[in-house]
């Protein structure tokens, strides 16, 4: 009778040990999966900084793959200076700069405004209008490139950084107005009503209340439109046609643009251009997932 | 809310300027874009000589070379898409179930794959164009290749974007009799086929985008209740069920989404082709959106490339119009 009993439980717990097993194999495979495909992900940008640490007698294209054998940083160098036959791209950094933080810090606050009326103080039409002013996020820029070269030309701000600047506060305008929409409409509408019972107005809601309370969807916003900004490069192409102010995609694809340059100044240039995105978005990245959820108008 | 009236009338002031700004920037600039791919410019000086939709016939029904690279265009869309999407979603919605499963460092991994999604497309284009490279028969294969050889795929040596092959049923061959036979003879046609060369934009561009599908699948799986899975475990669902049953139904707004996004952004698709490898050997990889800028700024064919940018636009809006539609009708719904 124990024996039997026993016998019982023994078979259990092998059922349950082989359970568990299975469980964990199943789990083990889970873990390479994601391994594999964060290699995935992250091999490119690791031959990008491998290429651009090799010194210039290693770097070969059959060798790709090969780790260096000594460190040099001159790739990194002749990329952001340049050297004989290359332009660096040091001064196209500093336009990429310069274009972009004017251009998000003004269209973030572009946005709070808009999204300040289209979400408390909705207006006869602002129904209809607010779909038409997002659709001018979708559309292909190729569509309005020739008036826009036209138009730039006319008011003296083509190939300028100015000119620049103006083309990305405008055509920013939809996503910053969806954001700030979107956040605002999660502040209750009571605390605005209470407010105005102890006298305030619209200003001074706006000042007093929202803004105070806008913190999260300004960084989202700044990261959206910094990204945005940074990475642009159809409007960067059409709007600059004078090295000295393009911005640093631009110069990157002309860099990139003559198989003759080195790939390694090549790959050394793209991390360049690439560090400012890569920076904001390891040290903000749970906001740019929230951007990006704007993006795609799910607030 | 209700304000007294100079409030109300300051509102309107407050979201003029930038009303103002989309309804010359984005529709007066649209309807002078139309405007011009009714005229005759074709050179750098300007020529607004009326000459109704004759560009756009010469464009969608001629038989000159801007002709054939229009079909071309639309050939490398589809088969891009189809294949782009198909990648996106499966990779995106794999990796987001993974990243549901509760695993250990769930927060580093979903970084991770998100990362490329941070970067400029001309910064992934100047890297996967060198990881594409395919290298040369005498002093051997470099890139992904490389690789290829270093795990025994190296007899494959495929020529990724330099490669100008075109699949497409030939007319005298395998079912294309039939097809001529049932009046389908015009799918035996190469403006009917698929470009090899557009499968390298496609690794590229997924290396870049799927983590964003699996971002906004993650978004949606973490709002299906705890509970409805539970319940449906104590019922004896196991998880292939659960995914198959409740996560596929659930989650097909999001999927919606991702199609409407992704097409959208490969009928744009301009960057990544300028970065990589521009239109390819007999425009195997080329694209609207480039064709568009070349016909216009380089070869300072105005009035063809607004013709091409309205086709473009039109074409976006038939996928993007609806969703906002969708997407705003059902946020007042809520």
């Amino acid at each position: 009778m124990t024996s039997t009993t026993s016998a019982v439980t023994r078979e259990e717990v092998d059922a349950l040990a082989q359970a568990k097993r299975h469980f964990n194999w199943w789990r083990i495979l889970l873990y390479v999966i994601a391994i594999v495909f964060a290699g995935y992900y992250l091999l490119p940008l690791f031959l990008l900084v491998l290429t651009g640490l090799k010194s210039y007698n290693e770097v070969n294209l059959y060798e790709m793959w090969n780790l260096p054998r000594s460190l040099s940083f001159q790739s990194y160098i002749d990329a952001w200076v340049g050297k004989e036959g290359i332009q660096g791209l040091g001064r196209n950094f500093g336009n990429s700069m310069i274009v972009t933080v004017p251009a998000t810090l003004i269209s973030a606050l572009l946005g709070a405004m808009n999204g300040y009326v289209l979400s408390k103080w909705k207006f006869r039409g602002s129904d209809i209008i607010f779909p038409l002013i997002l659709f001018g996020m979708f559309i292909p820029y190729q569509s309005i490139l020739i008036p826009l070269v036209f138009t730039l030309q006319r008011l003296h701000l083509y190939a300028s950084l100015g000119g620049l600047i103006f083309v990305h506060i405008v055509y920013g305008i939809p996503v910053c107005a969806l954001i700030f929409r979107n956040y605002y409409a999660t502040l209750p509408n009571e605390m605005l009503e209470a407010a105005r019972i102890d006298g305030a107005n619209f200003f001074s809601i706006f000042t007093r209340i929202m803004l105070p309370l806008s913190a999260p969807g300004f960084v989202v916003v700044a990261i959206w439109q910094f990204t945005n900004i940074w990475n642009d490069f159809l409007f960067a192409i059409t709007v600059t046609n004078n090295p000295a102010v393009q911005p640093i995609t631009v110069a990157l694809v002309n860099l990139a643009g003559s198989f003759s340059v080195e790939w390694n100044v090549q790959f050394a240039g793209a991390l360049l251009a690439a560090l400012p995105t890569i920076v904001v978005y390891i040290l903000l990245g749970p906001f740019f997932v929230r951007g990006l959820m704007a993006g795609s108008l799910k607030g | 809310m209700k304000g007294k009236g100079w409030e109300r009338w300051v509102a309107v002031l407050m979201v003029l300027p930038s009303i103002i700004l989309i309804a010359i920037f984005v529709y007066g600039f649209i309807g002078f874009t139309t405007y011009v791919s009714l005229t005759k410019w074709a050179s750098a000086a300007p020529d607004f000589t009326f000459v109704g939709l004759s560009n756009y016939q010469r464009i969608l029904f001629g038989s000159g070379i801007e002709t054939q690279r229009f079909y071309i265009d639309i050939r490398n869309f589809v088969g891009f898409t189809s294949l782009f999407l198909l990648s996106s979603i499966v990779i995106g919605f794999g990796l987001a179930l993974l990243l549901d499963s509760n695993i250990r460092g769930e927060n580093l991994f979903r970084s991770i794959y998100l990362l490329p999604f941070a970067l400029s497309f001309i910064v992934t284009g100047v890297v996967w164009r060198w990881l594409l490279t395919p290298g040369t028969p005498e002093l051997g294969s470099t890139g992904i290749n490389k690789l290829f050889e270093y795990v025994g795929l190296g007899f494959l040596k495929p020529g990724w974007f330099t490669d100008p092959t075109v699949y497409y049923i030939h007319p005298d061959q395998g079912i294309g009799p039939f097809l001529n036979q049932i009046g389908l003879g015009f799918l035996t046609n190469a403006n009917w086929g698929f470009s090899v060369g557009t499968i390298s934009i496609v690794l590229a561009a997924t290396w870049q985008l799927s983590g964003y599908v699996m971002a906004l699948y993650l978004a949606g799986m973490r709002s299906i209740p705890h509970e409805l899975r539970e319940a449906a475990r104590v019922d004896g669902a196991n998880e292939y069920q659960i995914v198959r049953h409740i996560y596929l139904p659930l989650l097909t707004p999001i999927t919606l989404s991702v199609v409407i996004i992704l097409s959208a952004i490969s009928l744009k698709l301009y960057d990544l082709t300028v970065a990589m490898s521009g239109s390819g050997p007999g425009f195997s990889t080329d694209t609207l959106a480039y064709n568009m800028f070349e016909t216009t700024f380089k070869a300072t064919r105005f009035a063809w490339g607004a013709a091409i940018a309205i086709i473009l636009l039109i074409l976006v809006s038939v996928l993007i119009i609806p969703y906002l539609r969708y997407s705003l009708r059902s946020e007042t719904a809520q």
